[in-house]
């Protein structure tokens, strides 16, 4: 077999490129491969090492995303990607389409199910998102006419709803 | 409180108590919090910094949890003590580089410890003697609670607290825990448990010598997810993981015993009359030898030694403790006698 790029010398080294989900394989020979080696290496060097974090990011973020700058602390994208850390709190709602990917690649879930600050009200996000989803549940079980369904999801959203405010006074009581 | 008190006393992991202190060290949880709008440490200039030291220094003064704690600023702690706080686990290494503009607050029985500036505005910790992740988590929670009260945290609903990296984003937290792991390393099955741990969305990393060379046999298990569970998941998650490498260590410590008691017996009462001879001793091998007398008093073979003081001797042999003992800076070969001296004392 002969190398893919020289046409000249036999082929001895082997690789796959997947770009864009195209798989391409190469053969080539080795002093080709070397340049292409070279040429892949320079390529890898833009996401700088030290930026592992930010650079699980590098496939998904938006274009011209470098060029945004969070007005709070002034961090750029770039900046973010070179050390793998955040400005500000601030910077969350700025780059929010480039961190909510990466956090899900880092976390598997872009979803804060934990703890919330007591001067909220001491209500875990969990049990909001649940009155949410039976509440969804409720308007399909109504459009579907499953009316035995809805009067069931109906009480079980009441319930939910007396037991978190109940919860809510009691974190409130506590909270003076 | 000040830093010398603590020489006098023992720190909390030192204890030796707690359940299933023969294979379990100590449970540490920790929690990285943020003031809202507030730049994070490191892009924050030094009027900004000042501002976090001071708001958080006035927070925690208040706090019933942090009576009579000591809160230092770093600057204002000489090399040789800020190694000796974080030899007590009580602050990172990071945390005792560029020291300009932060501080560490420690409750007087060392279990409550907060680095202000490190990474993060505040990384709050506590650490206890044993297998006790979910008291800990129990005890920070609150303390969370009260420092909530009084300073604005950086919060939001869907990402929940938001941190300078992204890898602590959510709940901020982290539980480990300390394991000494001597059957497991013996038998090489520790590499089996590495690879499983590691799979399972947890960390273990050896506790002497960083990298993947663990001297002495101790290991730190911790969470890497923090985003997408609850506090409650991820310490269940990290015990059941535990209570299974503990079983483990268990079944293979028993073994051991039954196959080859006699190697096991030499081994340990030979590490015992090194220690115990020794004139000259590096802290790597101290720390070696410690681990299989350690193994030797969890079995019963060495009878006139208890866990606490073999805990002590793993403590007040490192560096910036014996300096502290012996009150005046060391070379490490002066080091290496003293230590044996003190050891001699110990053992006698």
């Amino acid at each position: 077999m002969t190398c893919d790029i020289c046409g000249k010398n036999e082929a001895t080294v082997h690789i796959t490129e997947i770009v864009n989900d195209q798989v391409t394989k190469l053969h080539l020979c080795e002093q080709c491969a070397r340049e292409k080696n070279a040429e892949m290496e320079e390529h890898f060097g833009l996401s700088d090492l030290l930026s592992g974090l930010a650079d699980l990011g590098a496939s998904i973020e938006s274009k011209g995303a470098s060029q945004i700058k969070c007005p709070n602390c002034g961090l750029t994208y770039q900046d973010f990607r070179k050390d793998g850390r955040l400005g500000c709190s601030e910077c969350y709602e700025t780059f929010k389409k480039e961190i909510a990917p990466l956090l899900k690649r880092i976390h598997g879930s872009d979803r804060h199910i934990g703890k919330v600050p007591l001067k909220t009200g001491g209500k875990t996000v969990k049990e909001t998102k649940s009155i949410q989803e039976f509440k969804m549940k409720l308007d399909k079980a109504i459009q579907a006419e499953d009316f035995e369904e809805a009067a069931h999801l109906r009480d079980k959203i009441k319930e939910m709803e007396a037991k978190a405010k109940e919860d809510r006074e009691r974190a409130g009581g506590s909270g003076k | 409180m000040k830093i010398d008190d603590f020489l006098k006393q023992d720190t909390e992991w030192l204890k030796g108590t707690g359940p299933m202190s023969h294979i379990v060290i100590s449970s540490r949880v920790r929690v990285a919090r943020n003031i809202e709008k507030l730049p994070f440490s490191q892009r924050a200039d030094k009027y900004r910094l000042e501002e976090i030291l001071t708001a958080v220094t006035d927070a925690a003064a208040s706090v019933p949890l942090l009576k009579n704690s000591l809160s230092v600023r770093l600057k204002d702690v000489g090399d040789v003590d800020r190694l000796f706080l974080v030899e007590r686990h009580l602050m990172s290494p990071e945390h005792a580089k560029d020291v300009e503009y932060k501080s560490l607050i420690v409750e007087p029985k060392e279990i409550i410890s907060i680095m202000v500036n490190e990474e993060d505005h505040l990384r709050i910790q506590v650490l206890q003697s044993g297998f006790n992740l979910r008291e800990t988590w129990h005890i920070l929670d609150e303390l969370d609670n009260e420092l909530a009260r009084r300073l604005p945290f950086a919060y939001s609903p869907k990402w929940g607290y938001l941190t300078a990296c992204p890898t602590n984003t959510g709940t901020g937290l982290r539980g480990s825990v300390m394991l000494h792991l001597p059957a497991l390393v013996f038998t090489g099955q520790i590499e089996k448990v590495l690879q499983a741990t590691g799979k399972l969305g947890l960390n273990i990393r050896g506790l002497y010598g960083e990298g993947s060379e663990a001297t002495g046999n101790f290991f730190q298990v911790s969470n890497l997810v923090s985003l997408g569970r609850t506090e409650d998941e991820v310490i269940d998650n990290i015990e059941r993981i535990i209570g299974q490498i503990v079983a483990r260590e268990e079944m293979t410590r028993k073994n051991i015993l039954s196959r080859s008691k006699e190697a096991l017996v030499d081994r340990v009462w030979r590490a015992y009359g090194t220690m115990k001879n020794a004139h000259i001793i590096t802290s790597n091998e101290t720390i070696a030898l410690l681990s299989a007398i350690r193994l030797g008093v969890d079995l019963g073979i060495v009878k006139n030694l208890d866990r606490r003081t073999i805990n002590e001797l793993f403590l007040i042999t490192q560096p910036a403790h014996l300096q502290k003992i012996e009150g005046k800076a060391l070379t490490s070969n002066e080091r290496d006698i003293k230590r044996a001296d003190l050891i001699r004392t110990k053992l006698k």
